[in-house]
């Protein structure tokens, strides 16, 4: 393995664990997250069909920035590292929503009466960013990953398969038994602490394995 | 053999029809709504997949009797709060409490709030619901109208929650900041009624967060009902001796709806008959649906 290839020292297959691992968990928190949305929103906006035609459209917009921005990202000297460092930063950007998501709602909600428009406002301010930030674990990890050109499309697959997965899992769980035992709040805590302590792992997985 | 298979489909397409006539059907933003005929009654029907759930009845005969025990219950409030000047009513269905609140207090103000404008027309077109300077319906989700309400400083002297259709809740009109909410709009002698559920664990949880809120409050339950509403005031409750006596007074008022309150107080009982050891509902955690099915 050339030595400018993201893994550093790494063993290969310690460095693919570790990305397809995170990954996997990214896929699970953004859809986790998604949904406890609703139920976020619900006290201020009502539980219709806007409601979620908000929090999707910004989910998507947001990913689909983080996505743009992650692939860019990728470009300069790529590795484990600053592959952590998106998690850590998600775990900290998810913590206003969590803090904060009802003096931010009461805010919008003396401003807007319209509930669609409130309830896309609220979206934006509460998910935009840790979202935005999460979806640019995809490409990024996607480019750890490529070793050559020709295993690109495989290796995307791989990882699409792994992160989707992981959102599958992270839907049902949620919906089914996590707001059944905890409190929405609890919930999101937990997936904030999961976050960081990826990251951390990414980052010290890094440093420890310099050249 | 396919002549004898469509003359097949036809037949069974052909009973129910024989049983009841269908007047209306549309695919609402929420629901299907049906409405139908049978024996002298019209009503209207949500989700008729699993079983024809009757909404609301009209007697075509008899248009003022109200049809449903559950909705004669519903004003088991005026027992404690026998005048009120601003009523606010949540889930409209086919229009019959506010009409009939609106024949029996000309002057009182109410506002009944609908989640789903198709239920509104259906009221308007087949359930003669009228609105009138004094009788409007806004159509919204119940929490966002109360949050609206407070901030404009509202109160209302009677709130009726007819929001629960049987097969969804709406889980964020079930949590105890939601009551609280409902409370404060409450006025100083104000009372809320709630038609709710009467089975699995969500009674336990539901009653412990009511509990919460409102202090104790009143159980009511008709034998021949399957659901019970919940009674509570702002400020506590009346004693035995006032409440029967107001149902007494209100004997002749509510005949014509079918309604006779001097039954009503045995049944409205203030025992804590459920388990105080579960788990408050809130905005937090509000599984409602998930432990309706849990006994």
């Amino acid at each position: 393995m050339s030595s400018n290839h993201p893994s550093n020292n790494l063993p290969p297959l310690i460095f693919n664990l570790i990305v397809l691992c995170l990954a996997f968990t990214s896929g699970f928190i953004i859809m986790a997250i998604e949904l406890l949305g609703g139920r976020i929103l619900a006290p201020y906006f009502g539980s219709s069909i806007y409601v979620w035609g908000s929090i999707i459209t910004i989910f998507m917009l947001s990913l689909s920035i983080g996505y743009l921005s992650g692939g860019r990202l990728s470009i300069n000297n790529p590795h484990l590292g600053r592959y952590g460092v998106f998690f850590l930063a998600a775990a900290i950007t998810l913590l206003p929503t969590i803090i904060w998501s009802n003096n931010i709602m009461d805010w919008v909600f003396v401003r807007l009466e319209d509930p669609r428009y409130g309830s896309l406002v609220a979206s934006t301010l509460l998910f935009f960013i840790p979202t935005a930030i999460l979806g640019m674990i995809a490409p990024y990890s996607v480019r750890l990953l490529v070793a050559h050109a020709a295993h690109a499309g495989q290796i995307a697959g791989r990882l699409y398969f792994i992160s989707t997965l992981g959102s599958a899992l992270g839907t049902l769980a949620t919906s089914f038994y996590l707001v059944l035992w905890f409190e929405v709040d609890a919930i999101l805590m937990t997936m904030s602490a999961v976050l960081a302590a990826g990251g951390v792992s990414a980052m010290l997985a890094y440093w420890s394995h310099r050249t | 053999m396919m002549r004898l298979w469509v003359l097949l489909v036809l037949l069974v397409l052909a009973i129910p029809s024989l049983q009841a006539k269908e007047i209306h059907r549309e695919k609402s933003l929420y629901r299907n709504i049906v409405v139908k005929e049978a024996d002298g009654r019209r009503c209207l029907l949500f989700s008729v997949q699993r079983g024809d759930r009757h909404q609301t009845c009209m007697d075509l005969q008899d248009p003022k009797r109200l049809v449903f025990p559950y909705v004669r219950m519903s004003f088991g409030g005026l027992l404690l709060n026998p005048n009120p000047a601003r009523v606010l009513v949540i889930g409209l269905g086919g229009g019959s409490i506010p009409t009939a609140l609106s024949e029996l207090f000309p002057a009182a103000m109410i506002d009944v709030v609908e989640i789903d404008e198709a239920v509104v027309r259906v009221a308007r077109q087949y359930f003669n619901f009228t609105e009138s300077a004094h009788l409007k319906v806004k159509v919204s989700d119940a929490r966002v109208f109360i949050k609206r309400a407070l901030l404009l400083d509202r109160t209302y002297d009677l709130i009726i929650l007819d929001a629960f259709t049987g097969d969804y809740i709406p889980e964020h009109l079930m949590t105890q900041e939601f009551l609280q909410e409902s409370h404060d709009l409450l006025s100083e002698d104000g009372v809320l009624v709630a038609n709710t559920f009467s089975t699995s664990v969500l009674y336990d949880h539901e009653s412990e967060t009511y509990q919460s809120v409102f202090g104790d409050y009143l159980n009511f339950k008709l034998p021949i009902s399957g659901n019970r509403v919940i009674i509570a005031g702002r400020q506590g409750l009346p004693s035995d001796f006032v409440i029967k006596s107001q149902a007494s007074r209100l004997v002749e008022s509510l005949r014509p709806y079918g309604i006779d309150p001097r039954t009503y107080p045995a049944n409205m009982s203030r025992e804590k008959d459920w388990d105080r050891t579960r788990r408050l509902l809130t905005d937090q955690y509000a599984p409602a649906n998930l432990l309706r099915g849990e006994d």
